[in-house]
């Protein structure tokens, strides 16, 4: 679905990511770590399109990012659920406006039932009319899955999901992740909790991609 | 222009609610939209009512110069006939003169009933006789014909109307393409005055902007909920002051001593649903100039 051919990345300056060769497999489950200010950030804007590869080849869904015309490309993020680290909301629309934002703006209606169902799954039910700046940062951060998810991607992205989030908080959404995964999407969650990476690989057959000196690579089983 | 292509305004107006709620309202930037285009269509509309008035003027003294001139002999009565005689002689020999006709008594007497009266006593009066000469398509060489009218008919005066209602003429119609280039001058400054709205608005919901790229919105999505917006702004502005301009334009004075122009200076007929068509026209502008700055916008994001 997404997959990189020997592809770099650079702001400007020197290359912050090269010679990325690797693809993520439909139904698959990937954490990406590695120290603050690595490239996590960087690499998943790339696999949605908000950057560019500077060199090398980034196919998304078979084809060439590069070729993808701008309205393209606003299809393909149709595919691509994302959680963003900072969520990303209209401020002035209440939170299930929010939620609905991806099939609003595909000029598709969301049934009221399966918001109200979507928004009970992440647990924030009550909180439909709420503004997003009144959200605690846990129910942010389902708000924001619940948005990434209900165009039902194939891919489902996370940036740091549980950054703000107690533990309690984290497994909750960690769970809802498991479960999406279990129901076919193909998931990537960029983070440094390695404590929520090990609960994952107890529930299933997570991989951990690692950025270390420029290049992303498969990390051992010590994790 | 692509941006038309791309869908009329009428369209942008019609299109979903719901993509006008993802941005949300911003209050100054709109009421000086509306302001702008209803004040520009207030001088829009005298721009145009000068523009049909100078028009009919200048069609009126265009017609009027339409190849005509009077030749006027004083003379003793005695000598009259026969210098009308010698007149009408010159004029059948002048090249470029297609007819000439010296008026009747009838003709001359009701010239100037409107002055003295119908009882007037023209046998006793030592009236000049008119001759009416029509001249032909290329015109001819009034001077060279004053020449021999003074050789000829030393009583004889030629008022060659071209020679004071050409530059009339002229000016009306100078006038008259100042009024609809005064129209153009304003559409542009309104364009102007909309693109930077909405560049304001665009640059003031740049964070909305983005969200909604990266949820998936297409550009033309993007675009529409701020064109639609402006676009209704300016023909809200525009109609009222459309409405405005023409009240203006109506309680105009009617009766002028000067006469003429400045009381001609109104619409005719169907003319006064003319100034309906500029708040069209601020349409289209609107809907041009806040497209082309959207995209251009849009354009920097990815
Ligand atoms: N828009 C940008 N322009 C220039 N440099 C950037 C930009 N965004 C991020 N960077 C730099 O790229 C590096 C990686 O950032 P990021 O991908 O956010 O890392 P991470 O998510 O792993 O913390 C950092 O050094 C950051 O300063
Ligand atoms: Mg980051």
């Amino acid at each position: 679905m997404i997959a990189f051919e020997n592809a770099a990345y650079s702001y400007g300056g020197g290359e912050l990511l090269s010679e990325i060769s690797l693809r993520l497999a439909p139904g698959s489950f990937h954490f990406l770590t590695g120290p603050s200010g690595s490239g996590k950030s960087t690499f998943l804007k790339l696999c949605y399109g908000e950057l560019m590869p500077t060199a090398g080849r980034l196919t998304l869904f078979d084809r060439e990012v590069r070729a993808l015309s701008r309205d393209d490309i606003a299809l393909t993020r149709r595919r691509i659920g994302v959680v963003h680290q900072d969520c990303q909301f209209l401020d002035h629309l209440p939170l299930a406006a929010n939620v609905a934002l991806p099939l609003t703006v595909a000029g598709r209606a969301a049934p009221a039932a399966d918001l109200s169902d979507l928004l009970g799954w992440v647990g924030l039910g009550q909180l439909a009319d709420a503004l997003p700046p009144s959200l605690s940062g846990g129910e942010r951060q389902r708000a924001a899955l619940a948005r990434a998810i209900i165009m039902g991607p194939d891919v489902i992205l996370a940036d740091e999901p549980t950054g703000n989030l107690d533990w309690d908080l984290s497994l909750r959404l960690l769970t809802l992740l498991v479960e999406l995964n279990r129901m076919g999407k193909t998931i990537l969650i960029a983070t440094h909790d390695l404590n929520l990476i090990r609960q994952a690989k107890s529930q299933l057959a997570a991989r951990v991609l690692r950025i270390s000196k420029r290049r992303i690579q498969l990390a051992g089983a010590d994790l | 222009m692509a941006a038309i292509q791309q869908g009329l305004p009428l369209m942008a107006m019609t299109s979903d609610r719901q993509a006008d709620r993802v941005v949300p309202p911003s209050g100054a930037s709109a009421w000086l939209t509306s302001f702008t285009a209803g004040a520009m269509t207030f001088l829009a509309v005298f721009a145009l009512a000068l523009s049909l008035a100078s028009g009919r003027l200048a069609t009126r003294w265009a017609e009027a110069l339409d190849h005509t001139a009077t030749i006027r002999i004083s003379a003793p009565a005695d000598q009259l006939p026969l210098q009308t005689k010698a007149v009408l002689e010159v004029l059948k020999t002048t090249p470029g003169i297609a007819a000439a006709r010296a008026e009747t008594p009838e003709e001359q007497r009701k010239l100037l009933e409107p002055w003295f009266g119908p009882d007037l006593p023209l046998d006793d009066l030592p009236l000049p006789q008119l001759i009416e000469v029509t001249e032909g398509l290329d015109g001819y060489d009034a001077e060279g014909l004053k020449q021999r009218l003074s050789a000829e008919a030393p009583g004889a005066v030629l008022d060659d109307h071209t020679r004071w209602r050409r530059p009339m003429a002229e000016a009306a119609q100078r006038l008259r393409l100042l009024g609809y280039l005064s129209i153009a001058l304003i559409g542009a400054a309104m364009a102007a005055m909309i693109t930077l709205a909405a560049n304001a608005a665009l640059s003031a919901n740049a964070q909305v902007i983005k969200v909604l790229r990266l949820v998936g919105a297409r550009d033309s999505y993007i675009a529409r909920a701020f064109v639609r917006r402006f676009t209704l702004r300016a023909v809200t502005g525009s109609l009222i002051g459309a409405i405005l301009g023409t009240i203006g334009v109506a309680l105009l004075p009617a009766q002028d001593v000067a006469g003429g122009f400045l009381t001609g200076l109104g619409f005719t007929g169907f003319g006064w649903l003319l100034p309906l068509a500029l708040p069209v026209l601020a349409a289209f502008v609107a809907f041009a100039a806040t497209r082309t700055a959207a995209f251009r916008t849009l354009r920097r994001l990815t």
